[in-house]
């Protein structure tokens, strides 16, 4: 392999003499500690280097040695309920042999090479195969069955396979001979670069929601299985806590969470967590279904740059597998800011806020992994990516914002003013929106939401004239206001109560289930209906606050457990009662 | 890395811009390796190589560079990043910003020597933080809980009583149940003056806690840029004490404000490409190599809680170095000129303050299981009477209703009977039998947030018995 000397160091930006060929994007080892890094820019006489780890102490002189590959993963089984660094280093196993710091030169395969895998082929000697296909499967979890691929570049005819057993994942389990004679042999472990895309058949549009269990995003702001999401919000608005409740109880197969320059102590959280939490649909362990890509604010920050990276090629692989994947990250600001910090040590010259101009065209690279697809190997699979975007000052307008907008279809605005009010989630209901409804609307009516569709549009009307009431209201005086409009108010009020809250911390409410939604959206839009009614006979609807019932509809969520709609049906009946017996009463004082 | 000590001529010196020197024809030299600079007349100060190309460094001078000379500086490369020597004895003691003691005493006796930049946690080693803290501020206990391991700022503003609640709390805090904490706390003044870092001294002496203190000075006349060593010395003599003596520290930086002006100065003397207001890029980065120094390590006994202090310049709370520090503490505490001037100590604003490890360390068998209850309906109710006050300075009180009026009332109530508690300490049962009296001026279908069964646990009682 080629080398290089070291002559200039800038941080985690170093460059180097070479002796021999590097390539762009080539993944390095410099110095004694073998520091991993990656060729990112090159010229006659210098290859410059951003290095993954802490550069302390690294001197002029130090030898880089060129790897001949892309900066890439490892993949087979063992990937779920792994937690790894932002280049994939197993942060259980360097904590094992070296201590409860991380520091310079710790490393350690990304999958373990010692465990032995239950291997059964699902092929034959003598099949023919294309790239893609599963040559045979591996029970990796008691809900997960993993399936082991041909290569996608390779094709031809199995002349070997090995029986079925356990398998450590370097142990070649079949050869495949291709048209041009030369043989392949196959094990679980693949390596893969982690900056380009892997190949599919055929990109789909998403047709079915990804189900979060939060009624203000799957009502309202639907997010399709291999759609892209932004999530914006200031600090503490609550992007992590979401973006763990989506992790924790969305309807994927598989989960990739990604702390991207975010804490340690959330990381530590999930890690807490989520080998305790069932998931609703299996019963399993959440962690059985989880990896976690960890890479602290206080973690090298080019190691940072590459996590987002490496998680949605570990997302990618198992989507191949014929899975749902759910990959969130948490925050993909400060993935730009790695790459704005690295542009800057490179003295490149900046668009906006000190960005480097490539920003949009990354950010776009990045939210078009996301997608529903037809796998090599024909199996309908997806990526949805949802990334929570940190925007200094709490501002939309910035550019990171504003660039993932232009490439994700969902947009989530966390709401300082809600997440104040301690109103969860902050999702802002007029800033947001959704670019799914009409993929989804038909998976929601074949759940029995025939009318779905119409009151998620009743529901944010209401939404949206309360806005505009209210301006009105600040200058006139709410009690000015005719009755009609009075009764706008409290349906939204009504509508932000029931619908819009949820705790993640309730017992009940931290998950509902897509047929308490519906209940729930047909509840309110029962009380619409009545209050229109009585209003219309002449009731004043500030009233309707201190009717009984009204605390069971705002607090449904809370108090009505997901196997127990009966309980909503019954408010109806108590809401059909109170509110005809308004009417009577209103009818006998107005005679 | 060989402890290769080089003395160089005079004349390897080129530049000296701000606090950068330029050095000319060394080799064997690292990445962020310190250096002794001893000026002609003996004065000695730190620094730390910040670039290397081929045989140039770059050197930045920790602790100014008056006085410095081209020709008469010599500079002796120490082969090892900058490091602390502690050991047993720190506490009771005063030092300087780079932990030289200053109030005449012994050196540390050098048991172990850390560098001060620190290493991350690996976050597989990571305790969640969920030990509540009670520090006898209703404020904070009720609404904003400080868990044992977790970073809560006090976003200030000049002049506001910051230092005075931090003193409190370092004074007053204690598990539940338990005896007063056997805390050591860690004090770094960073760019303060003497008076503050002063009173705070005091005030742990009279409180005859002094023994259980270890002070870093960087006032506000030593050099700035010895305010980037400040918040790392002190921290490593908190992890010192905390996982090799098992101690539970509190560190308080104050003014964080001030180590951000020393970050920009030493940026724009590199000629880097300024972020927002003139900070650099790498700001958050940086920061969060301080903060993230909070925590609990799995199987060690101690724990570094933070409380760092910073004044938003002009009390805007989007300025960059209450933004980026606000992304990455965990929560904030607002403090508020308005409430202040009305005579309300603490000042607390609730509505912007935040404690994000809240959740983990309140409620069922940790404080009390209505306590996360009562807080968020404290919350919704504070923050509808906020809104009310706002449209009633517009359409005036007569345009409100009489359920307006009374959440209105509520909202008064709240920060002079809640918030307003002086210099009094309050137990947490006390803090929240505050709390369920005020709720209990209001209806019941004001109080969304809280169950039948709550109602009548913690509501209707307490409305008979008026
Ligand atoms: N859905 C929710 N239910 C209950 N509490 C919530 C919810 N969302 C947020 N919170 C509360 O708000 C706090 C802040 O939320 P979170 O940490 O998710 O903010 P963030 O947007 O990720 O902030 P940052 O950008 O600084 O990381 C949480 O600690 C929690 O107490
Ligand atoms: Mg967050």
């Amino acid at each position: 392999m080629s080398t290089a000397e070291v002559y200039w160091i800038n941080g985690p930006v170093i460059r180097a003499r070479a002796h021999g060929v590097f390539r762009m994007k080539e993944a390095v080892l410099v110095g004694d500690d073998r520091l991993a890094g990656e060729v990112i820019r090159l010229s006659p006489d210098a290859v410059t280097i951003q290095v993954f780890e802490d550069t302390t102490a690294l001197m002029p002189g130090a030898v880089v040695e060129g790897t001949g590959l892309g900066l890439a993963v490892e993949l087979g089984p063992g990937l779920l309920g792994q937690l790894f660094d932002g280049i994939q280093r197993p942060l259980k196993v360097i904590a094992e042999t070296h201590g409860d710091f991380v520091g310079v030169g710790q490393s350690a395969p990304g999958i373990d090479r010692e465990r032995l895998w239950p291997y059964v082929p699902t092929l034959a000697e003598g099949d023919r195969v294309n790239g893609g296909e599963a040559l045979g499967e591996v029970q990796e979890t008691p809900e997960l069955v993993h399936r082991v691929l041909v290569p996608a570049d390779v094709k031809g005819k199995i002349t070997w396979m090995a029986p079925a057993g356990d398998y450590n994942v370097e142990a070649p389990l079949a050869r495949i001979l291709d048209s041009a004679g030369e043989e392949h042999e196959i094990p679980m472990l693949r390596r893969r670069a982690i900056r380009s895309p892997r190949p599919v058949a055929r990109r789909l549009t998403p047709g079915q929601p990804l189900l979060t269990g939060q009624r203000i995003l799957d009502t309202l702001f639907p997010i399709g299985k291999g759609g892209a999401g932004e999530m914006p919000g200031g600090f503490g608005t609550g992007k992590t806590v979401l973006q763990q409740t989506i992790a924790k109880w969305c309807d994927a197969d598989v989960i990739i969470y990604i702390g991207c320059g975010e804490r340690g102590n959330e990381m530590a959280s999930i890690l807490r967590e989520f080998p305790e939490l069932d998931d609703p649909r299996t019963g399993r362990k959440l962690m059985e279904r989880t990896v976690v890509i960890a890479n602290t604010s206080n973690m090298p920050v080019a190691a940072r740059e590459a996590s987002i990276y490496t998680g949605i090629t570990l997302a990618e692989f198992m989507r191949d597998q014929g899975f749902h994947v759910a990959l969130v990250a948490d925050s993909i600001s400060r993935w730009a800011e790695a790459l704005r910090e690295i542009g800057g040590r490179l003295e490149e010259l900046p668009a906006e806020e000190g960005y480097p101009a490539y920003l949009p065209t990354r950010l776009a690279e990045f939210f078009e992994r996301a997608g529903r697809v037809e796998t090599l190997g024909g199996l309908e699979a997806s990526v949805t990516v949802i990334g929570a975007v940190s925007p200094p000052g709490g501002d939309f307008s910035e550019p990171v914002t504003a660039h993932a907008r232009r490439f994700t279809k969902c947009f989530w605005a966390l709401d300082k003013e809600r997440a104040q009010a301690r109103f969860y989630p902050a999702i802002h209901p007029l800033q947001s929106y959704s670019g799914y409804v009409d993929d989804v609307a038909r998976w929601w009516q074949d759940r029995g939401g025939m009318h779905w569709q119409d009151r998620r549009a009743r529901v944010l009307t209401m939404l949206e004239q309360q806005a505009r009431l209210e301006k009105m209201a600040k200058i006139v005086g709410r009690d000015a206001l005719p009755a009609e409009q009075r009764l706008i108010l409290v349906c939204a009020d009504v509508i932000t109560e029931t619908l819009l809250s949820q705790s993640a911390f309730s017992e009940n409410d931290r998950y509902c289930t897509p047929e308490k939604q519906l209940a729930m959206l047909e509840l309110l839009d029962q009380f619409m209906d009545l209050a229109e009614e009585a209003v219309t006979a002449g009731a004043d609807p500030d009233a309707f606050y201190a009717l009984p019932v009204m605390r069971k509809v705002q607090r449904a969520g809370d108090d009505v457990a997901n196997d127990d709609l009966d309980a909503i049906k019954d408010i109806g009946r108590e809401m059909d009662e109170a509110f005809a017996g308004m009417t009577r009463a209103g009818t006998r004082e107005s005679a | 890395m060989t402890a290769n000590t080089i003395e160089l001529m005079h004349k390897g010196l080129t530049r000296i811009q701000g606090p950068l020197l330029f050095v000319k024809n060394v080799s064997g030299v690292g990445l962020y390796e310190s250096v002794e600079v001893m000026a002609s007349d003996g004065r000695q100060r730190v620094g730390r190589v910040v670039s290397v190309d081929q045989d140039n460094v770059v050197v930045e001078v920790f602790q100014g560079v008056d006085g410095l000379s081209l020709s008469e500086t010599r500079l002796r490369f120490l082969g090892q990043p900058i490091m602390l020597d502690v050991g047993k004895g720190m506490l009771g003691r005063v030092f300087n910003g780079i932990g030289k003691p200053l109030d005449g005493g012994p050196r540390v006796s050098a048991e172990v020597r850390l560098p001060i930049q620190g290493n991350a946690i690996n976050p597989v080693r990571r305790m969640v933080p969920k030990e509540f803290i009670e520090t006898g501020i209703s404020s904070i206990d009720i609404m904003n809980s400080l868990v044992r391991g977790q970073k809560l700022p006090i976003f200030s503003g000049s002049g506001l009583s910051h230092d005075q609640l931090a003193s409190q709390v370092a004074r007053f805090a204690r598990l539940r149940g338990g005896e007063a904490e056997q805390f050591a706390v860690v004090f770094a003044a960073i760019g303060v003056t003497f008076d503050t870092a002063e009173r705070f001294r005091r005030e742990m002496d009279e409180y005859g806690a002094l023994e259980r203190i270890a002070l870093f000075l960087n006032l506000a006349s030593d050099p700035s840029t010895e305010r980037l060593l400040t918040p790392r010395v002190a921290l490593t003599a908190a992890e010192y004490l905390a996982y090799k003596e098992g101690r539970h520290v509190l560190v308080v930086l104050t003014d964080m404000t001030n180590y951000c002006e020393a970050l920009r100065e030493v940026s724009s003397s590199h000629d880097e490409i300024p972020s927002r207001k003139g900070y650099p890029g790498y700001m958050y980065s940086d920061l969060s190599t301080i903060y993230e120094r909070a925590g609990r390590i799995i199987g060690r006994d101690g724990s570094v809680t933070q409380l760092p202090i910073l004044s938003m310049p002009n009390d805007d709370i989007t300025h960059p170095i209450p933004d980026l520090s606000g992304y990455i503490t965990e929560g904030q505490v607002v403090l508020d000129r308005d409430l202040d001037r009305r005579g309300i100590f603490p000042p607390v604003k609730l509505l912007p303050s935040l404690s994000r490890l809240m959740n983990e360390g309140i409620g069922k068998g940790l404080t009390d299981p209505d306590h996360p209850i009562l807080a968020l309906q404290l919350y919704a109710a504070y923050a509808q009477a906020h809104r009310l006050r706002l449209l009633s300075s517009v359409v005036g009180e007569e345009g409100l209703s009489s359920a307006d009026r009374l959440i209105l009332r509520f909202g008064d109530a709240m920060e002079q009977k809640f918030i307003h508690q002086g210099g009094e300490r309050r137990t947490l049962e006390e803090s929240m039998d505050i709390g369920w009296q005020l709720l209990a001026e209001l209806p019941d279908e004001a109080l969304l947030r809280l169950s039948e069964d709550q109602l009548d646990r913690q509501i209707r009682g307490r409305r008979h018995a008026r």
